[in-house]
């Protein structure tokens, strides 16, 4: 490698096909200085010192606030709409129901369109039809919430209930259907795994269970609605600015580009933040009413209005040969959805790439119910997936006498198990012995209950954790390099508060040669290039791809600015990259020039330099999925069944960490995430009427401070050669194998075996 | 929320005197009262303050304590008489709500809580006879995980939330009253209502009758005291059962007892059955395992919150068994 009198060496053009034998010069740490750095967030102070407008914080003149009426049955017609009560009440401006309400088209289905973002396929308020319990049924506007909850509560509603599936049996027992996992094949076979299972040494078969959850970010859904003429303009907290703002734009028949949407902070989203009734009520009601409009939906009504993750019922079966080898993994079963969602959640993620075996039987299927339509919710389908899979794995070491970190070193594969695709980065065992060994798992007694303190029962637990790497097409990015050797990034991604903007500023300083404080990094804008989702744990990279190919073009438009006199004189694109803040020749670092000295020159006051990421070739060439190893302590009252989490630790396997402070927060999220599904959340829908029953923050229970220990995390930080920065996704693997670690622990603590989610205190009496 | 006065009372007189008016409730921390305006469960016309009355907890000459009905949870909690003499209160208080909630709540407050029931606060898509009498339950045949087992009715299987309560109930508390008819003292335990045909009955104050200081009178020489909790999450959760017990043992034998349950029904449960099978007994675990289940004998389960007559067999066999151990 050639470098600069720094040490170190010019950053030039990512590869055209990621895909392709050449990574990134980004994994290689000699080219970068502020990858790795742990930068704290950019926007924290201005964050916990409230100098941040949220949705629900924008305000204009006249601006009314909304308020929503939801139905009380499942299914059905209403009968009766009296809002006159409503109507008159003080400050109301407007009642909006499906009589009044302007004819829109039905919300674009994600994954219809590239750009659709709708989570729902309903008409909003377009007939008098009835298909959720909760479903909003009537909209008031007024000059204060205050008047317009009031009024809400006014509306008299009328309806003719019709037979509606609202208990999960019932809609199993009406038979499941074959589904897809985001348009792919929701079926994946190799050889006759029944065949193989009943062949087996050694076998496991059992069901596990996993209920609703929800997101339960901690800022509600809001809008704040403006229209000028036929232009939209919405301040939202969406994790997917340009799939809402083309969405809605074909929702209301208007040109893309007469909607624009602003996101630039949000209070977490976790799946739950995509196109829903909300905004679209909040804009229609907007323009009936000639006036801006704030929604600011309370907790409740995000309960009721906004989708959660599905409840699933998996059988997990096993067999394998006396030394542990897996003749056969089975993993099947189904989730529920409703009818306009049609969304799987796909829990057999895991199965497919985690480890190998001989026969493979995967399938998820769908049940449906008349419900709120379901959605993505961090580790779709890897979260509770997992959760069968490890424990199953678990309860199978159980049978073989073996150890589990042991059993699943056997059994790790040399490529993508079924389809056989070559592995990219896989340093999964490196994980588990640097994680066993920084845990202490040697000091585990494998035998259940043998281990006690007073009335507590001590357990160790663990589970392979893993997530697919995503970089969805479409990924662009815009750089204006100015001539004081500033440089300005536009991508229309997000930061729910994972910290996108802080990390991408430290990739965009190394690529580009600067500073940090030379960089500034705009998102949150529909108006801004590309498509990108915050979603699939996908940005860093999708991000990350984008600004490489405007770099690349960066990297040519410059070269054409610089004359004979330049020191860069004669080189092609390809022979040239980013060093101190200027271009320098690859094979001779010497030859450099600063971006002012070429700027100045070539008598242009900026540069803009913008391009769509390449394809990404590497999703279908290689097998690339971010791993961990997580490991857990547990007490158990053998007196009250209360499991208290007292150790963990997650050893990570993602590629390049690109900021340690940022990452370890995502980990430590997405592991407390996994203690809430492991031991507290269950969304309840009561069975009778598809009512949600806990649909508050007191009933649903995320962990508290009191159920989270301190978390300890290490990472391989191994470069994935096929990865920009050669980083994969961290945002959501915290989540998967937690679930299951714990369950593990809990059964080596009491020698109970509990495969329904949660476990909460009467599962272990 | 609908449109209310709001008036702040004096002293306990004026109090009175603005409470008996039609529709009006009285106000403490507001920490429940508030949150049931918010959600329609509740529609006051008028609220009356009462934060500004006593709030002071005095020590009785005969070692008892009074404590204002306007003290805060967490200053009662703090109170180095109340947790060198009842630490079954100390515990109770901390055991409940969180931090914010404890600094605002009041101690009447915390004793005329409602039940946190989700189809009482559903006020839009559910029914209930608590609520709105007459209207049917939809907790009897529904989710019922966190219900009663003791005390219920078919028109209502709500619990009692309070923590605190159970420890009242156990340390023999007293209620003091005043109405428009003068004052008057209630035991904690005849405080609250059972259901019944009417669960929108509370409690046996009078309208307009407010509550202005709870009496504690010394435990029994010698005896332990304690508290417990089993709930769903470590905190900020309510009590699927708590136990709250006094025991005195003496050469082996049981002295003195009292033990009060939470979580299991619509009201701070008194094991007075329990009590009388403990009284002279051994203290052994298969007394106090004998004697809970003699107490829980008249459980009736609901369809999912079965589990609740072991929960409260084991803690309250943990809880006497540590008192036994503490008090030997």
């Amino acid at each position: 490698m050639t470098t600069s009198a720094h040490g170190r060496a010019p950053v030039g053009p990512a590869p055209e096909n990621w895909a392709g034998p050449v990574p990134d010069p980004l994994t290689d740490p000699a080219r970068t200085r502020r990858i790795g750095e742990p930068m704290p967030r950019l926007e924290g102070l201005a964050k916990v010192t409230g100098r941040i407008k949220f949705a629900a914080e924008h305000a204009y003149p006249g601006m009314l606030y909304a308020a929503l009426a939801c139905s009380t049955i499942p299914k059905g017609r209403i009968t009766a709409l009296d809002v006159a009560d409503a109507e008159r009440a003080p400050g109301v401006v407007l009642v909006m129901t499906h009589r009044n309400a302007p004819r829109m088209n039905p919300m674009p289905g994600f994954g219809s369109d590239p750009k659709a973002g709708g989570f729902d396929t309903l008409p909003v308020l377009q007939d008098d039809r009835v298909h959720w319990n909760g479903q909003p049924i009537a909209v008031v506007l007024a000059e204060t919430q205050e008047q317009a909850d009031h009024a809400a509560t006014l509306i008299r509603v009328g309806y003719a209930p019709e037979p509606a599936v609202t208990s999960w049996e019932e809609a199993v027992a009406n038979g499941t259907a074959p589904t897809t996992i985001y348009g792919g094949p929701g079926r994946r076979e190799l050889g006759d795994a029944e065949a193989a299972l009943r062949a087996a040494d050694v076998s496991v078969d059992e069901v596990y269970r996993t209920p609703y959850h929800n997101h339960a970010a901690i800022e509600p859904h809001a809008a704040t609605v403006l229209w000028d003429g036929d232009e939209l303009f919405v301040h939202d907290t969406t994790q997917m600015v340009a799939h809402s703002a083309w969405s809605l734009a074909k929702i209301f028949g208007i040109p893309e580009e007469r909607v624009h949407i602003s996101a630039p902070y949000l209070g977490g989203g976790f799946g739950g933040k995509g196109l829903w009734w909300y905004q679209v009520l909040a804009a229609a009601a907007s323009r009936l009413a000639g006036r801006p409009v704030r929604i600011a939906l309370t907790r409740e009504n995000v309960f009721r209005t906004v989708g959660s993750r599905a409840r699933t019922e998996q059988r997990v079966a096993i067999g394998a040969t006396a030394d542990g080898r897996f003749e056969a993994i089975i993993h099947t079963g189904a989730s529920a959805t409703s009818r306009s969602a049609d969304l799987s959640e796909p829990f057999i993620l895991p199965a497919q790439c985690t480890y190998a075996a001989r026969t493979f039987k995967l399938g998820v299927e769908v049940a449906y119910l008349d419900m709120m339509a379901n959605t993505s919710m961090r580790a779709p389908g890897g979260a509770v997936g997992s959760f069968a899979l490890e424990c199953a794995i678990d309860e199978l070491a159980v049978k073989l006498g073996m150890d589990p970190i042991e059993l699943r070193l056997r059994n790790e594969p040399r490529q993508e198990p079924i389809d056989g695709r070559p592995l990219s980065a896989r340093n999964l065992v490196r994980a588990w012995r640097a994680g066993a060994e920084r845990f202490g798992w040697d000091r585990r007694n494998p035998t259940p209950g043998a281990v006690r303190d007073g009335e507590w029962l001590i357990g160790m637990g663990c589970a392979a954790a893993t997530h697919p790497y995503v970089r969805s097409p479409g990924a662009a990015a815009r750089i204006t390099l100015h001539r004081d050797g500033r440089a300005e990034v536009e991508v229309a991604a997000h930061d729910m508060g994972m910290g996108t903007a802080t990390a991408q500023t430290q990739v965009i300083a190394d690529r580009l040669g600067l500073e940090p404080h030379q960089v500034t990094f705009r998102f949150g804008d529909s108006r801004l290039p590309g498509l990108v989702m915050a979603g699939g744990s996908q940005q860093t990279a999708a991000i990350g791809a984008a600004v490489a190919a405007a770099h690349r073009e960066l990297l040519a438009q410059l070269l054409k600015l610089v004359g004979d006199g330049s020191p860069l004189g004669g080189l092609e694109p390809d022979q040239v990259g980013s060093l101190d803040g200027g271009v320098a020749a690859l094979d001779d670092p010497s030859r450099h020039e600063s971006y002012a000295d070429i700027l100045d020159r070539a008598g242009r006051d900026r540069l803009v330099a913008e391009a769509v990421a390449q394809p990404p070739e590497e999703l279908t060439a290689r097998s690339m999925h971010s791993f961990g190893a997580m490991f857990c302590e547990v007490r158990v009252s053998s007196v009250t069944g209360e499991v208290r989490v007292t150790r963990f630790l997650g050893s990570m396997d993602c590629g390049r960490i690109v900021n340690p402070r940022t990452a370890a927060s995502q980990f430590r999220g997405g592991i407390i995430m996994g203690i809430g599904l492991a031991l507290t959340e269950e969304l309840v829908l009561d069975d009778r009427t598809g009512r949600v029953v806990n649909a508050s923050l007191a009933d649903y229970h995320i962990p508290v401070h009191l159920d989270v220990p301190e978390i300890d995390l290490i990472w391989t930080d191994i470069p994935d050669p096929h990865a920009p920065m050669g980083a994969r996704g961290i945002g959501e693997i915290g989540i998967t194998g937690t679930g299951a670690a714990i369950a593990n622990a809990v059964y080596n603590a009491t020698g109970r075996r509990v495969r329904d989610l949660p476990i909460t205190p009467d599962k272990l009496l | 929320m609908n449109p209310f006065g709001y008036a702040r009372a004096a002293d306990a007189a004026d109090a009175v005197r603005l409470g008996s008016a039609p529709r009006a409730a009285y106000l403490g921390g507001g920490t429940n009262l508030v949150d049931l305006m918010r959600r329609n469960v509740v529609a006051p016309a008028t609220l009356v303050d009462v934060t500004g009355l006593s709030s002071a907890i005095e020590e009785r000459p005969d070692g008892g304590l009074l404590i204002g009905a306007a003290a805060r949870n967490t200053a009662v909690a703090e109170h180095r008489a109340v947790r060198a003499r009842y630490p079954l209160l100390a515990r109770a208080i901390l055991a409940g709500g969180s931090a914010q909630i404890r600094n605002m709540a009041t101690v009447a407050g915390n004793i005329l809580q409602r039940t946190r029931c989700p189809y009482f606060y559903d006020v839009a898509g559910s029914r209930c006879n608590r609520r709105h009498p007459g209207q049917g339950c939809d907790a009897i045949d529904g989710h019922n995980r966190d219900h009663a087992i003791l005390g219920g009715s078919p028109a209502c299987v709500a619990t009692h939330p309070s923590d605190m309560c159970v420890a009242l109930a156990a340390a023999d508390a007293v209620v003091h009253l005043r109405g428009a008819r003068g004052a008057r003292v209630l035991p904690l335990t005849e405080l609250h209502r059972l259901p019944g045909d009417h669960p929108e009955i509370e409690t046996e104050l009078e309208a307009g009758e407010l509550i202005t200081a709870v009496e504690l009178p010394p435990l029994p020489p010698g005896a332990a005291s304690g508290y417990r909790k089993v709930r769903d999450r470590a905190g900020y959760a309510f009590a699927l059962v708590s136990v709250a017990a006094v025991l005195r043992v003496e050469r082996g034998v049981i002295t003195a007892v009292r033990l009060a349950l939470g979580g299991v029904a619509p009201k701070p449960w008194r094991a007075r059955t329990a009590e009388q099978a403990l009284l002279g007994a051994p203290a052994d675990p298969a007394t106090f395992r004998a004697a809970a289940r003699t107490e829980l004998a008249a459980a009736v389960p609901l369809r999912h919150n079965a589990f609740k007559i072991e929960l409260a067999e084991r803690t309250v066999t943990a809880v006497l068994a540590d008192l036994a151990g503490e008090a030997r």
